[in-house]
């Protein structure tokens, strides 16, 4: 008796159940439409791009061959390409990590009225074209007469002027110009959950201010450095404008040579496989780093 | 001579002054609390004793030599903040050795002395435990340990009962108070808990905005206080204004139709303050009648209404019959449990 009044309440559960998860369904249905839509359908039409065929006067075979993604393997312009692109992004990644996570604490620090205006500072780069912020930067440097390498020769720290279009050194300078607001915020956001009288705490036991900034707070704001971390060197890495503005054709990094194939060689699969390639070696490169992260500091987020 | 000093020191910020001559003399080994409502100055005074505040006046002395001079860092001092503020990326014997390894402790003595110091809280086998994987109760025991492993010369406490419940905080002070007995440390604490300050201290100081109410024991605070903040502050008390009547001889404390012999040397008018607790209900007194009546287990609260205003009583739930809302009853003290304060402060 009992148990088959169980097994009706049972039965209840489980219909109530099901109509839970067909109203999700039924919820989410737009927004997954959508998603399917502009993102999975052209992204796995260009997964099948890159195997297609290409030829100067025949133009796109559907056909399914390896062609591209051999091409890629053995010429060592695309290895050269793509270590490029990666150590760009990485110096990138530790410049804004060198110079965000102290910015991150002074502004922190700062009383309220200057922390607002100072937040709006390091958001600038955001708020101007990439044109002209690139070109600012190419006439702080511009040559023997630029105001940044009459003052590192004055200094005696360098011989002769650093070039800055179509160099690797340009694009670092102005991609980590960009990148700062993310490192920036990532920062001050883990400062934000920082005790603010764990400093005091460390003083009272006889700690210096570089054993603090070393023991106690650099070691609580490495998850927001490391997110930080993952951000800059993803959007670095996937750049176009910084990147072809100041490399322009000479300089290729993935992006500006996938741009390239599409858009000028009119060899789209070759230029399919590039993009594709980027954003596996991306993906893996992230996923990777945050589990890492994750592991690391587990005791923390718990 | 005392151990530590306070003298006529006072905090300024900008125009407002927030501590105003504070003068104080702890004796070695006494526990001290600090107690007021938010906004008193209390912590302010807490933080220039522990230097992260300089003070715009006076001197703060240590054993007689004046710490004003002398940085946070190099005052050796326990402190256990009302967060805890513990350093979460490590466990709890390494915040707690972090003190040590900052004295440059031995590493092998350091490992004795954590171990002792989690013991003596009661955290024996917690070390490798991550302050975020423990309870608040916890948190606090280790933020205790940290602060006096170092073996500090004054221990300051800024209300670290604050954020337990209302069990665990019992718990606490107790232990607290016997931890604090055993080692002997001189100890300020800083609270707005009467109970919490009263069941600690050797000796309370009452603040309000920025100044000294009261110093005294938590006997003499409660029993006679030094004004009315204090008197209210520190439980619930009655006050009413009497008169005196000089034509009589001796001379009449007198409010409406209730009068008592008044003390000499008094200028009127006096407030008299009695604590619901000395007042019991008798055959003469002040006519009153109960409004309403509140059981609380171990005892009865009365509301009373009389012509010299409103009274609370308290009575001890003894088994003996008690009155019934609306009764008419007749409040009655005994001349020593009043406490009279004229027109030029206290009697």
């Amino acid at each position: 008796m009992s148990a088959g009044i169980d097994t009706a309440q049972a039965n209840v559960t489980a219909t109530a159940d099901a109509r839970d998860v067909r109203a999700a369904w039924a919820l989410t249905a737009p927004a997954l439409m959508l998603f399917i839509g502009v993102l999975v359908i052209p992204l796995a039409m260009t997964v099948m791009l890159s195997f297609h065929d290409w030829g100067q006067y025949k133009g796109i075979e559907p056909v399914f061959i390896l062609k591209n993604w051999r091409e890629i393997a053995t010429d060592p312009y695309y290895a050269e390409m793509f270590w490029r692109t990666f150590r760009i992004a990485l110096l990138t990644t530790l410049i804004t990590a060198l110079f965000g996570a102290p910015e991150a604490y002074i502004l922190n620090r700062m009383s309220p009225r200057w922390k607002s205006l100072f937040l709006l500072v390091i958001l600038g780069p955001l708020l101007i074209s990439v044109v002209a912020r690139t070109l600012g930067w190419a006439l702080l440097f511009g040559g023997n007469n630029g105001l940044v390498n009459k003052l590192l020769m004055s200094l005696g720290l360098i011989g002769s002027p650093l070039r800055f279009m179509f160099t690797e050194t340009g694009m670092v300078v102005a991609l980590a110009h960009v990148m700062m607001p993310f490192m920036v915020l990532s920062v001050w956001a883990a400062l934000q959950r920082v005790d603010p009288q764990i400093e005091n705490a460390a003083l009272s036991l006889g700690a210096g201010p570089l054993t603090i900034i070393r023991r106690i707070i650099m070691p609580q704001i490495m998850p927001g450095v490391l997110s930080g971390a993952i951000i800059v060197f993803s959007l670095s890495a996937s750049a176009f404008a910084t990147p072809a503005i100041i490399g322009g054709r000479r300089l290729k990094v993935a992006a500006t040579l996938a741009y390239d194939e599409f858009l000028n060689t009119l060899n789209w699969p070759l230029g399919a496989a590039v993009a594709i390639l980027l954003l596996v070696a991306l993906v893996l490169i992230v996923v990777g780093s945050n589990g890492l992260i994750e592991r690391r500091y587990a005791e923390m987020f718990r | 001579m005392s151990f530590l000093e306070l003298d006529r020191v006072g905090k300024q910020f900008g125009p407002q002054t927030v501590v105003d001559d504070f003068s104080l003399a702890v004796g070695k080994g006494e526990f001290i609390s600090f107690l007021g409502p938010s906004g008193c100055g209390k912590t302010t005074t807490l933080q220039m004793i522990a230097g992260f505040l300089d003070p715009s006046r006076g001197a703060i002395r240590l054993e007689g030599r004046d710490l004003t001079a002398v940085p946070p860092a190099q005052r050796g001092l326990g402190i256990v903040f009302q967060s805890y503020a513990l350093f979460p990326h490590m466990t709890a014997a390494e915040n707690v050795a972090f003190g040590l390894e900052m004295r440059r402790v031995p590493r092998a003595e350091r490992g004795e002395r954590v171990r002792a110091a989690l013991a003596m809280v009661g955290l024996a086998g917690y070390e490798d435990r991550f302050p975020r994987r423990m309870s608040g109760g916890q948190q606090q025991r280790v933020a205790l340990a940290r602060a006096l492993v170092i073996r500090p010369n004054v221990l300051l406490l800024d209300e670290p009962l604050s954020n337990l419940d209302a069990k665990l905080r019992e718990d606490m002070q107790i232990e607290l108070r016997q931890i604090q007995r055993n080692l002997g440390t001189t100890t300020v604490l800083v609270t707005h808990d009467q109970n919490e300050a009263m069941s600690l201290s050797d000796r309370i100081v009452v603040m309000s905005q920025g100044r000294i109410e009261q110093i005294g024991t938590p006997q003499e605070t409660y029993e006679r206080p030094a004004s009315a903040f204090v008197s209210q502050f520190l439980g619930k008390t009655n006050d009413f204004t009497a008169t005196i009547d000089r034509a009589a001889a001796p001379a009449r404390l007198v409010a409406g139709s209730w009068s008592a012999p008044a003390p000499v040397g008094l200028a009127a008018p006096v407030t008299v303050s009695i604590r619901p607790e000395r007042i019991g209900f008798g055959d003469v007194g002040l006519a009153a009648k109960i409004v309403t009546r509140i059981f609380q287990g171990n005892h009865w609260l009365f509301q009373c209404e009389s012509e010299c205003g409103s009274f609370i009583v308290i009575r001890q739930n003894d088994g003996q019959r008690q009155p019934a809302e609306g009764e008419a009853v007749r409040l009655a003290w005994r001349a020593e449990d009043m406490s009279l304060r004229g027109a030029g402060g206290a009697a």
